[in-house]
């Protein structure tokens, strides 16, 4: 039922409102990076990277980032399909556990990070034993980046293995082919657009990785200062070369974005329409 | 929801958008003191806050923490404060070079610096030569924030001093794991076990502290003294300011960074 509209003197005030609304979210999200970029004084981008600093924190972002994409895309995968393809007793909570690093505060997850996994921490002394440490090391930056990381692809890739055809599994299902081969064969080829994009989510999410990261693993040149750490620490000594640095990292950031689009694969893009219906009991 | 399929009457959303837009002025009729200090001054500028409340009322005191850098920066950026409070003398001259400051500074404060390590001293940290033992975790205020900065001037002094060797610092230095953005994270780093030792000020270890850390006292001449500057802000509420920076300087104010463990701005004799 659509209700009539009662008080049409208010339609163009609405119209008002809302395209007002938009443009202030816009010019909200548009001017720090406009300010960014007027701030950069040309030719920077390339003198910043010749600077053995920027580079050293450059190789390190994209190496934990590319990483921690790999490692979210490993333990994520099994999880994305257990909850794609299975209801049992605990799933809402563990859907909500596998949202929670999404929404809780990044130095707070560092915080969390150090608990479990610290030297102090509950696993400290295990970890201790085998002669592991993660605190102040590169691979508690990938730890923090996973931790912050592996919700985007869980939740794409969960997304995209629930929205298979099941008429395809169905098909599946008559020549006898079995879960796992089903999975390989045929789920995970349909899904793979999400599955993609679910993994640029998680490297973008890890590249940009800072609270953990800082409260976790520390920050030291060459060893855990990645990129947004070098743009915290260059804001109190060089305004111009974290102002560049930040506009590279907006630059990548956009880069990805737009590459997603061109493949189709928004973020949140409305799911497209399905091909055909499915079928309806009754 | 679509707009313009419906009545476009502003709804309980608009009222409620209308009310957090208009909240900031409403509140603004009550004197705001914002006062940006040290994060080694946390807990002395606590009180002073709460004492500063007490003898001005209806003025609400905001105190800002973070390392001396991140504050000075930050109202070169347009922050807005009426009192600024370093811990040393550099941030202040930054401050007061960039026409941020709206009078002369006056320094209120010194302090120490100690080495802090964990009760259970997982480094086995005995002597400040155990430093530069290899393999040991030691953390440090970045070289920009005021503590990392008299940290290495400190280690800079032990050189070739008796009983240590004359690359003193550069062995501690190798030692580093990190690099905190203030002195208070320095600490918290030693204080959760994660790092053998650090570099704070003694003020740094509150009462709280004191059943977590040990301490390692640094001699006098290799014991570069912070000291802690105050200014009022340009642009800031001058009358406000200055009787904050009173308070902080009057015996009154004395007496309390004393108990909090901070030494007197010039040495007595």
């Amino acid at each position: 039922m659509i209700a009539v509209p009662q008080a049409r003197w208010s339609e163009p005030l609405g119209q008002a409102l809302m395209l007002a609304l938009a443009a202030l979210v816009a010019a909200l999200v548009a001017l720090p990076v406009v300010a960014l970029v007027l701030r950069v004084p040309p030719g920077a981008l390339l003198a910043q990277l010749g600077t053995q600093g920027v580079q050293e924190a450059l190789w390190l972002s994209l190496t934990t980032s590319v990483a921690a994409a790999l490692v979210s895309l490993v333990i994520g995968l099994p999880m994305a399909h257990l909850l794609a393809t299975r209801s049992f007793p605990g799933k809402r909570v563990l859907e909500i556990l596998m949202d929670l690093p999404m929404v809780i505060p990044p130095t707070v997850a560092g915080f969390a990070l150090l608990m479990a996994f610290g030297r102090a921490g509950l696993l400290g002394g295990s970890l201790t034993a085998f002669g592991i440490s993660l605190p102040f090391t590169t691979a508690g930056v990938v730890l923090a980046q996973v931790f912050m990381a592996v919700p985007f692809f869980v939740g794409a890739a969960r997304a995209g293995l629930s929205a298979v055809d099941p008429r395809y599994l169905d098909a599946a299902a008559t020549l006898r082919a079995g879960e796992m081969h089903t999975f390989w064969r045929v789920r995970l080829p349909l899904a793979l657009p999400s599955l993609v994009a679910g993994l640029a989510m998680a490297w973008a999410r890890a590249l940009g990785e800072f609270g953990a990261t800082i409260t976790f693993a520390g920050n030291l040149a060459g060893v855990t200062r990645t990129v947004p750490l070098d743009v915290y620490l260059l804001l109190h000594e060089d305004l111009e070369a974290a102002a560049t640095l930040s506009l590279l990292l907006i630059v990548m950031a956009a880069v990805l974005l737009a590459a997603m689009r061109q493949a189709g694969l928004g973020l949140f893009a409305p799911p497209r329409a399905p091909r055909f219906a499915p079928p309806r009991a009754g | 929801m679509r707009f313009g399929t419906r009545s476009a009457r502003p709804g309980p959303q608009a009222i409620v958008l209308a009310a957090a837009l208009l909240a900031p002025i409403a509140l603004a009729s009550q004197q705001t003191l914002t006062v940006s200090a040290a994060a080694s001054l946390t807990e002395a500028f606590d009180d002073f806050g709460r004492a500063f409340e007490r003898a001005h009322p209806g003025v609400t005191v905001r105190l800002h923490y973070s390392g001396s850098q991140v504050l000075a920066t930050q109202l070169e950026q347009g922050a807005k404060a009426d009192v600024l409070a370093t811990a040393d003398q550099r941030w202040m001259h930054y401050a007061r070079e960039r026409a941020l400051l709206a009078g002369d500074a006056v320094t209120f404060a010194r302090n120490r610096l100690v080495v802090v390590i964990p009760r259970a001293n997982p480094g086995f940290v005995e002597k400040l030569q155990d430093l530069a033992r290899p393999g040991l975790k030691l953390v440090l205020a970045g070289a920009q924030v005021p503590a990392g900065g008299y940290s290495r001037e400190s280690l800079r002094r032990l050189n070739g001093a008796p009983g240590f060797p004359a690359s003193f610092d550069r062995q501690v230095l190798a030692n580093l794991v990190s690099e905190e953005e203030n002195v208070r994270a320095v600490v918290a780093k030693v204080r959760l076990r994660e790092a053998d030792a650090g570099i704070a000020y003694a003020t740094d270890v509150g009462a709280r502290d004191r059943a977590a850390l040990t301490i390692l006292e640094i001699p006098d001449p290799y014991n570069p003294i912070a000291e802690y500057p105050i200014a009022p802000v340009a642009g800031g509420q001058r009358a406000l300011a200055a009787a904050f920076i009173g308070l902080v300087l009057s015996a009154e104010g004395q007496a309390l960074l004393a108990t909090r463990g901070f030494l007197p701005p010039v040495a007595r004799p």
